[in-house]
């Protein structure tokens, strides 16, 4: 059977590894020997699943969109991680890593963040647990995200914008690694995707694995099937999607599809749909897919979407592409908000922009009636109200 | 041996290097600034090729790799610019750059390349130690060209060792652990680390990079140190209008 998971050298498959310089090695190495003993600790394990519980309002329900389902012919559930504290899947990992950072003794947390759900995410459990904290955002995304910036900044944070590049989530990224590096001893880097070097992406994975734990489950009390149909969500970085897969990717009953943000069309020259137009290469410390030019050269990406707004995809997900385990399609825009639209008045729920990605595909599938099909929605559109506003006249 | 190797056999004290972006500040003064540096008293050089997520880099080298590649400047490119490179310049050179970059110009056509134009070793800093052994190493070996890695104050001794070992030039010590253009840290904690790592007796001379501004900080380098590397300093202070005339004032100061 294909291993679908990291190996002991950091790799998944040919995809992985940490591509870090020299300055970065001392703390990455540090996160890649205590990470697995740390967060198998029996007092991690109770201290992350109470804070899952208690302050986060897990588990999170499974809703069978009636709806939803009666309009497609299958049986649509929702995987509502919109109703997480702070409004979508990002805290399950913010609070997995601080409590791994305080484990380790770091004194300042430092975020890259491109919604600014990772940012709030990481904001948020730093003034939980009393730590300083800086976030880096992308200068577009500061203006497109302007109630998030607020969020942070009143929960304590330090925003710094990036001004480099396209000035959105990839530039975050360089500054927020640029920031580590100059602060190598009491700094740690809460990566907010399954991206990064080696233990990043497996280390995230893990944490949002919760997701899928609890989805696994809640579909076996609802419809006594352990494996659903298929399941889908959107990749930026890839974090809710793995965290969606991650307990159905040794079950290849389960057909899994992640739905890449298409931008203006996928040969519009602004686009996020890595696997239909990247080649392999290096960024940000892990060998994956990206957009880039025959020079090697990032290419700019473009979303509505700013969480979906990246260049490239995780590295265990260019594994689930390349072997075939996952099928990795885009829906572009317009789309995705009608698709979010949709959801708004058949169910009565406003999803995230990034979210309503997954969801549009829907309408691309042909079912023959009563599959289970397990959509994640990975997060609540009330920080996308400008955007929906603007597009739909509202 | 090439000539990098043959340069730390011939020299001990008192070597200075400098590195600049290739396309910068115009498309074609890559071969002006090589040669106007050589005049000028360079030992050896470092020429950046761009890339547009340099993560280890300060504000500076951002700015002209972005230049250099908003002018067109790629990998291809400099290539071409260095065809006749051995014609007129005689003192060793390094490329300096990003993975991604040499990946997508392939491995053993990047070697080849190098080899072609005379190009005597690299520096890559993103490139891990690991995937250097496994899947570099015998190339840039068939190729005469020879890998420099990094150090900083947190590497431990064990892997100074081990890069000791994979190195045929020299080791390039990094100041402190920050991206590239800050001032020299000459504190106690510097002079502590330096002075390990010269007492370490390790087969391959040292190089201090990263914060190497002026005559002061060179000096001090010196002391523990083969010689030094100077980046962000020159290259904020290569004049798109004057290069030669730049180069030849920075360098006054050094030589």
């Amino acid at each position: 059977m294909t291993n679908y998971f990291v190996n002991d050298k950091g790799y998944y498959g040919d995809f992985g590894g940490a591509y870090i310089p020299e300055m970065l090695y001392p703390n990455v190495e540090e996160l890649r020997q205590q990470y697995l003993k740390v967060i198998k600790e029996e007092s991690f394990q109770q201290e992350f699943r109470a804070l899952l519980k208690d302050y986060v309002g897990r588990p999170s329900p499974l809703y069978l969109a009636k709806r939803l389902s009666e309009r497609y012919g299958a049986n649509i559930f929702l995987k509502r991680e919109d109703l997480n504290h702070t409004g979508a899947h990002k805290i399950n990992n913010t609070i997995g890593q601080i409590l791994l950072a305080e484990h380790l003794g770091k004194k300042r947390i430092i975020a890259e963040t491109g919604a600014g759900q990772h940012g709030v995410a990481t904001a948020t459990v730093c003034a939980l647990r009393g730590l300083e904290c800086v976030v880096y955002m992308g200068e577009v995304d500061i203006k497109r995200q302007a109630p998030n910036v607020a969020r942070m900044k009143m929960l304590g944070a330090t925003v710094v914008p990036a001004t480099s590049g396209s000035k959105t989530l990839k530039d975050a990224t360089n500054e927020a690694m640029r920031d580590w590096i100059n602060n190598p001893e009491d700094t740690y880097y809460i990566i907010g995707s399954v991206v990064g070097p080696h233990p990043y992406p497996d280390m995230v994975a893990y944490f949002q694995s919760v997701i899928s734990e609890e989805a696994k489950k809640q579909l076996a009390e609802q419809t006594g099937k352990q494996s659903p149909d298929y399941v889908l969500a959107c990749v930026g970085g890839g974090s809710n999607a793995i965290g969606m897969f991650y307990h159905f990717i040794d079950d290849e009953q389960v057909q899994l599809i992640a739905v890449e943000a298409g931008g203006k069309g996928v040969d519009s020259g602004f686009t996020a749909a890595t696997t239909a137009k990247g080649k392999e290469g290096v960024l940000h410390g892990s060998r994956s897919i990206l957009m880039q030019t025959a020079d090697g050269q990032v290419v700019e990406p473009h979303s509505v979407s700013a969480g979906l707004d990246y260049p490239g995809i995780g590295p265990q997900h260019a594994h689930l592409f390349k072997t075939g385990r996952g099928k990795y399609v885009s829906i572009t825009d317009d789309e995705s908000l009608d698709a979010g639209l949709r959801l708004t008045q058949l169910e009565g729920i406003i999803p995230a922009i990034e979210s309503a990605h997954a969801l549009a595909y829907l309408e691309y599938m042909e079912f023959k009636g009563g599959e289970n099909v397990v959509v994640c929605l990975s997060g609540r559109g009330d920080k996308d109200m400008e955007t929906y506003m603007k597009h739909f006249n509202l | 041996m090439n000539r990098l190797q043959q340069l730390f056999e011939n020299k001990k004290k008192d070597i200075l290097s400098i590195y600049y972006t290739a396309g910068y500040p115009n498309l074609n003064d890559t071969l002006t600034i090589a040669e106007a540096l050589e005049q000028a008293g360079a030992d050896f050089m470092e020429i950046g090729f761009p890339y547009s997520d340099p993560v280890a880099d300060g504000e500076v080298i951002q700015g002209s790799s972005k230049q250099a590649l908003d002018q067109g400047m790629t990998l291809e490119m400099l290539f071409a610019q260095l065809k006749d490179l051995r014609k007129t310049v005689n003192i060793p050179i390094l490329l300096m750059g990003y993975v991604n970059v040499v990946l997508q110009y392939g491995v053993e056509n990047f070697c080849k390349k190098c080899q072609e134009v005379g190009v005597d070793g690299c520096i890559i800093p993103d490139l891990p130690m690991y995937e250097y052994e496994e899947l570099y190493s015998e190339c840039f070996k068939k190729h005469g060209i020879s890998n420099i890695f990094l150090v900083t104050p947190q590497t431990s001794e064990e892997r100074i060792r081990k890069i000791d070992d994979l190195s045929n030039a020299f080791i390039y010590l990094l100041s402190s652990a920050a991206t590239t253009g800050k001032n020299l840290d000459v504190s106690a904690n510097a002079r502590a680390y330096f002075s390990r790592m010269r007492n370490m007796n390790l087969k391959n001379p040292l190089m201090i990079g990263f914060g190497i501004s002026d005559k002061q900080t060179f000096d001090s380098a010196n002391e523990y140190a083969a010689g030094a590397i100077i980046g962000s300093a020159f290259v904020k202070n290569l004049d798109p209008q004057d290069v030669v005339g730049s180069v030849g004032r920075f360098m006054k100061e050094f030589r």
